[in-house]
């Protein structure tokens, strides 16, 4: 079989087994964040942390929910890195540095995961397991709340109430989280990924010289870290490395595992709207843009040309031969069309394009089918200004599932939509005014801007996947990219729930023969236009100086 | 509605009928113009000089067409447009404020480097860009200036009589206050608006509606409001002042012709808010495009990164957005509609419910005789001479319609009053409900059922026994009977039943599933019993109808079709429809009816047609679709730009980005001017549409959608390649470039 046919198997494969859980995890997510009953674990958190799971909330206190136990992790997450030194099951790790720790802070509570250190070299087992990994989950079940209530506002009328904060990450994490980790921490395990707490053991090499390895509850946290689409890896290689992947199924499963969540949302979304027709009209868009970035994927990175290159099969450079050019392709579009960031390839080493096409995933904010949560909102503001635009062609004010898409409505959809651009091509302008920058590429010329382009991108983001080459252990990186994480995380949730609030108080328009119908397949080509164009083309300069340029000079 | 139509509810279907008569429903106010709908006046000193000038209510004419454009205009707005270059006044609109500043920024560097014919050809460009955008507005604006002239001809400065007491004192119509009584005379302008307290008069108002026939205005019911600036033509009135100098009608419709009180309607705000945020992604991106380009070692001028921003960002429809909306309101008033709100404009295209009044809007102004119909033992031409005899005294339309059938279907010739001597004449009155005539020793009658029976009983004769069983079918098919009775040498008795009916106007049931098809429900309302208005608003072809209808159950229906989120239009005229013409989310107050009605309502129609309501729509519905295809069309023209400058930018240092020149341009600087230019010839291009509005034809929303996004969405991805490419062939064939 040649690898070519061997890579559009796998991506069927992996497409019939999302498509096989779709329905009974989106309609079971429905039920989860529908449901009015608490499972006993759950009171007890409830008792634990002192909320009421009952009261419902309005989007200031459910933001303010949101906040402050986004800042109390941040917090808990720096402390625990400051003493790792005086933790006991540090195996004998130092305490972190100041900056960095703010960064890998920053990083893990925005469900973005970039890691500007090397897990095997840094964290211990108390940092890794206690407080990343919780954090793997948690964050993860913070982008979903936010997503429901989103949801809930389309589906709401005359209120103004979004549900509960605390009831939704509690319920998100008890019930969907932790069992679907708990399988996929299963099969992981039984295809050879390590779970353990043991040290440092040095094995010698066949060449000579000696390596370390690190135990670890590496497949726990690797469940999860795909999961919840967060992508910090227990090792530096990430899932390249076999501890995390071992084979070429663990790779299709993680995959499966980092789109699971985010494509069955869409189905809870239409289940809770009343319209699982609704739900497949967003579905499509994603799907279409999954299936269109990873064909091009595969395209430029089995067709580049050249006698290395030919020999190989097609730019083999920094992929794994365990999962070659179709799974490592699979792979690349997957995490960063997702808010994942995990890496089975080194993205540095795709060829110019497929550089191009992981930054234009993230690029286009995360949404097809984009992170846990966050995905979901960030394709329906994608909807609402579709909408807004084309909508006024069918000779009606814009209405989306029945709400009017008026001036407040898109006074929050436009500062949504304005954060991360602005995030990102502000810090890395101001990364490549600094002469510092300069000592951090690896390379010059295009493929050098590609790496700063990629960080903040990827920060503000809140991919956390990184275009090898950049160092960003520096104070500067630290601090930037830290603080891109949390305005690219936080400050879209404002304006997120702010419309929700809004869309939730309104009287509902009933549909009629003159509704624009956002039920239909041209609906989808309107959504997939509008997510091409308008975030698409405000990178375009950009991206014509790192990718494109490397891309077209070959 | 007028209490004739309250009175339909508390009497008896059948019985009653021929109270409809008198009860005037809206939009049937007995004013001379409505008794021939399709007729709308043409060449009217309100309006502008356009010459297409729709064909009104005239169900085949209903597209909504706009004005004419008229390239003039442009060279005759152009000092106006240049006079909007004040920044104070750019700054309302934020796209093209960023323009102008590109424009001073770009030509303040070509000062400093004057042999740089490139900087001094974008700079020029720019302030073209900007101009044009301000010419759009202009244009629109232009048109309705003339508009506004005319009016202010009409408000000369009136001399107004105050009564004081029972004394007159003479003061300027600008020195009346809210209450005060004024006399009006043959000859005199009405000073002010208000209500006629005392007398009656007829009123020529020309001057606001166009219509030279002259209308009567009389205290008391709803036809008591007048309007300063019309001429009494005839009579004495006294008038109640009900307005303050400066607010009048006619003032408001001045600021409103002109755009002076014109403001942002929602959606436009809305608009608005999305631009500028596009223009700040589009700034983010050209402002750090500079470092990144100084790291390739490829740094711009400023006058590049400038054209870059000017094309990027929005500025097609952040330049025609304000024409767009002055133009929908200048489309209404051409069609002597106006809107006292933006707002209401836009909510008519969001309208999901449409109330319309039966009279006047889905049949002809009144009931029609259509058969006469003898009892037993009597002849339909018996009958027939009976009802035209027993019509003569009856001046009410109906009673008109029964000579008139006589006449055409019996040949009998119309007889009148003074020929038959020795007469005596029995006009109909709401009490008896009967006229008729006693002509040699022979008594006729003909009437509303029960009052004819009555009559008959009270001569002493007897009902034919089928009179009853002809008159309930009569009923029943939705129609109106009324009894021929006469009393002779043979005794009283009935001769037969005349069928009067309500006559559908021609095109309404397609125009009715053409409001289907758009999702528009329409509802009927009548003051007739259920059975008359279920045959009519099945005949008609409306989604429901509403029977027996009285000011508060028109209130409830709004209320409740709102409480489910729609949006509700209706028209009125009456004292007592104000407070459902304030309810409704489009309220259209007919120019005839009462100031309360007037003010009520957000719109007026000046020709008092009810049938407008659904142009109205059309116009609300083709404004949205122009601002939508245009913002669609200026963000996907964005594409072919970057495909433009992006590779004249930087094909120097990365030699493959000139690969991306899929156009083949001729040199960076041809492909960059030719991407500004081609921006800003598109506004001019595109002034037309704007002005006109993109062709509109109610279809579902499914159709329209894919219509205008194959026109608009895909037009604006490919159009921009074709016209830059041709505008670089034309810039590279100047010498020496």
């Amino acid at each position: 079989m040649s690898p070519v046919v061997a890579g559009v198997l796998q991506f069927a494969a992996l497409a019939v087994a999302l498509g096989l859980a779709y329905r009974p995890l989106g309609d079971y997510m429905a039920r989860v964040y529908s449901s009015d009953k608490h499972l006993r674990v759950e009171k007890w958190i409830y008792k634990a942390i002192g909320a009421n799971p009952t009261t419902e909330m309005r989007w200031p206190a459910y933001l303010r929910g949101v906040l402050a136990f986004s800042l109390v992790s941040v917090l808990f997450l720096y402390l625990m890195q400051r003493l790792q030194g005086s933790l006991p099951g540090s195996l004998g790790f130092v305490s972190i540095p100041a900056d960095q720790a703010f960064n890998t802070a920053a990083s893990f509570v925005a469900n973005t995961n970039w890691q500007s250190y090397s897990g095997e070299q840094t964290m211990g087992h108390v940092v890794q397991t206690g407080g990343l990994a919780v954090q793997n989950f948690v964050s993860a079940a913070v982008g979903v709340a936010v997503a429901v209530a989103l949801v809930r506002g389309f589906a709401r009328s005359r209120t103004g109430e979004l549900g509960n904060f605390w009831a939704d990450l509690v319920r998100g994490t008890v019930r969907i989280l932790l069992p679907i980790s708990v399988i996929g921490a299963i099969v992981l395990v039984a295809c050879g990924a390590i779970q353990n707490f043991s040290g440092i053991h040095g094995v010698g090499q066949f060449l000579g010289g000696s390596q370390q390895w690190n135990g670890g509850a590496v497949a726990s946290q690797e469940a999860i870290k795909e999961l919840g689409t967060n992508g910090g890896g227990y090792f530096n290689a990430n899932s390249a490395h076999p501890f995390e992947n071992p084979n070429g199924f663990t790779n299709l499963f993680e995959v499966f595992l980092i789109l699971v969540i985010p494509f069955a949302l869409t189905r809870t979304f239409g289940r809770m709207v009343g319209s699982v027709k609704q739900g497949y009209a967003i579905l499509a868009t994603m799907v279409t843009i999954w299936v269109g970035f990873t064909a091009l994927m595969m395209w430029t990175e089995f067709h580049h040309g050249g006698p290395a290159f030919d020999l190989a099969g097609g730019a083999m450079e920094g992929k794994e031969n365990r999962f070659g050019i179709g799974g490592s392709s699979i792979f690349a579009v997957a995490t960063t069309l997702t808010s994942t960031g995990a890496v089975d390839a080194f993205h540095s080493s795709l060829t110019g394009f497929g550089g191009g096409i992981t930054m234009l995933g993230m690029q286009l904010g995360e949404i097809a089918p984009g992170g846990t949560g966050s995905g979901l909102y960030g394709m329906l503001i994608m909807a609402i200004i579709a909408v807004f635009i084309a909508g006024l062609m069918v000779g009606r004010t814009p209405e989306y599932l029945g709400k009017k898409i008026g001036t407040r409505e898109i006074k929050f959809a436009a500062c949504y939509i304005l954060v991360t651009p602005a995030l990102v091509l502000i810090f890395t302008a101001i990364a490549m005014a600094m002469p510092s920058t300069l000592t951090s590429l690896t390379n010059s010329g295009a493929h050098g801007f590609s790496e700063v382009l990629y960080a903040y991108t990827s920060g503000a983001n809140n991919n956390g996947s990184a275009f090898a080459g950049l160092n960003a252990n520096t104070p500067w990186f630290n601090t930037s990219i830290g603080l891109a994480m949390l305005l690219g995380r936080f400050v879209p949730m404002v304006f997120v729930l702010a419309l929700a609030g809004s869309l939730a108080e309104q009287t509902p328009v009933p549909e009629t023969a003159g509704t624009l119908r956002t039920n239909k397949p041209l609906f989808t080509g309107l959504l997939v236009g509008t997510v091409m164009i308008v975030a698409g083309l405000t990178y375009f300069p950009a991206l014509a100086l790192g990718p494109l340029a490397e891309g077209l000079a070959s | 509605m007028t209490t004739g139509t309250k009175n339909t509810k508390n009497t008896q279907n059948a019985k009653s009928t021929q109270d409809s008569k008198t009860s005037r429903e809206p939009g049937s106010l007995g004013t001379k113009k409505h008794e021939e709908p399709g007729s709308m006046s043409t060449a009217t000193p309100t309006r502008a000089p356009h010459d297409d000038l729709p064909g009104g209510h005239k169900p085949e004419a209903g597209r909504v067409g706009g004005g004419m454009f008229d390239p003039k205009q442009l060279v005759k707005s152009f000092p106006d447009a240049v006079k909007k270059l004040d920044p104070r006044v750019m700054v309302k609109s934020p796209v093209m404020f960023v323009v102008e500043i590109g424009s001073v920024l770009t030509t303040v560097l070509a000062v400093k480097n004057p042999g740089d014919w490139f900087g001094w050809a974008i700079a020029a460009w720019l302030w073209l860009t900007t101009i044009f955008a301000n010419l759009a507005e202009a244009v629109a604006e232009g048109r309705g200036k003339a508009q506004a002239d005319t009016l202010r001809k009409a408000k000369t400065d009136t001399v107004a009589r105050r009564l004081k007491g029972s004394s007159e004192e003479q003061v300027p119509g600008t020195g009346l206050r809210i209450g005060d009584l004024v006399v009006c005379e043959a000859g005199d302008v009405i000073p002010g608006d208000g209500d006629v307290v005392e007398g009656v008069a007829s009123v020529d108002e020309s001057a606001i509606t166009g219509e030279s026939a002259p209308v009567i205005r009389e205290s008391g019911g709803d036809r008591s409001a007048v309007t300063g600036g019309t001429k009494v033509l005839s009579d004495r009135v006294v008038i109640k002042i009900t307005t303050k100098p400066g607010e009048t009608f006619i003032d408001r419709m001045i600021n409103l012709v002109e755009g002076a009180a014109r403001q942002k309607t929602p959606n436009e705000i809305a608009l608005n808010i999305l631009l500028a945020s596009l223009t700040i992604v589009f700034l983010l991106a050209v402002v750090t495009l500079q470092p990144f380009a100084m790291y390739a070692k490829a740094e711009q001028s400023m006058i590049v990164l400038a054209a870059l921003l000017v094309c990027l960002i929005p500025t097609t429809i952040g330049a025609l957005l304000s024409a767009i909306g002055i133009a929908g309101m200048d489309r209404l008033v051409q069609r002597n509609v106006l809107a006292m709100s933006g707002r209401a404009v836009e909510a008519a295209g969001d309208v999901s419910t449409l109330l319309l009044d039966k009279t006047g809007t889905i049949t002809l102004g009144n009931r029609q005789a259509s058969e006469f119909v003898p009892v037993r033992g009597t002849t339909e031409a018996e009958v027939a001479d009976a009802a035209q005899l027993s019509s003569l005294s009856d001046e009410t339309p109906e009673g008109r319609s029964i000579v008139v059938l006589a006449k055409e279907k019996y040949g009998l010739r119309e007889r009148h009053q003074g020929e038959l001597t020795g007469a005596e004449w029995v006009a109909f009155t709401a009490q008896t409900r009967m006229s008729g005539v006693d002509v040699d020793g022979r008594k006729v009658r003909k009437g509303a059922a029960g009052s004819v029976v009555a009559w008959v009983e009270e001569q002493g004769g007897s009902v034919a026994e089928d009179a009853r069983a002809l008159t309930d079918r009569i009923s029943e098919a939705g129609g109106t009977p009324l009894l021929v009775a006469v009393e002779d040498a043979d005794g009283a008795r009935v001769l037969g039943v005349i069928h009067l009916k309500d006559v559908v106007k021609e095109g309404m049931r397609e125009r009715f599933d053409e409001l289907r098809r758009m999702g528009i429900k329409t509802v009927m309302i009548t003051g007739d019993n259920p059975l008359t208005a279920k045959a009519i608003a099945e005949e008609a072809g409306v989604d429901d109808f509403l029977a027996e209808a009285t000011p508060e159950d028109k209130m409830a229906l709004i209320k409740r079709e709102q409480a489910g989120g729609k949006l509700v239009a209706m028209t009125g005229d009456g004292t007592n429809d104000a407070p459902a013409l304030a309810q409704a989310d489009v309220g259209v107050a007919m120019n005839t009816g009462t100031s309360a009605a007037k003010e009520a309502g957000n719109m007026v129609d000046l020709d008092s047609n009810p049938t407008k309501l659904i142009e109205i729509v059309e116009i609300g519905k083709q404004l949205l679709i122009t601002r939508g295809a245009l913002t669609t069309f200026s963000i996907a023209n964005d594409v072919a730009k970057y495909f433009a400058i992006i590779p004249a930018m930087f094909a120097v240092v990365y030699p493959g980005l000139d690969k991306l020149n899929i156009m083949s341009l001729h040199s960076p600087e041809s492909a960059i001017l030719a991407a500004v230019i081609f921006n800003a010839l598109i506004i001019i291009a595109l002034v037309p549409l704007a002005l006109k509005g993109v062709r509109y034809k109610p279809t579902s929303a499914d159709r329209m959608l894919r219509r205008n996004l194959g026109i608009y969405g895909l037009g604006g991805l490919i159009a921009p390649f074709i016209g830059i490419k041709i505008i670089d062939l034309l810039i590279s064939l100047i010498p020496g470039l």
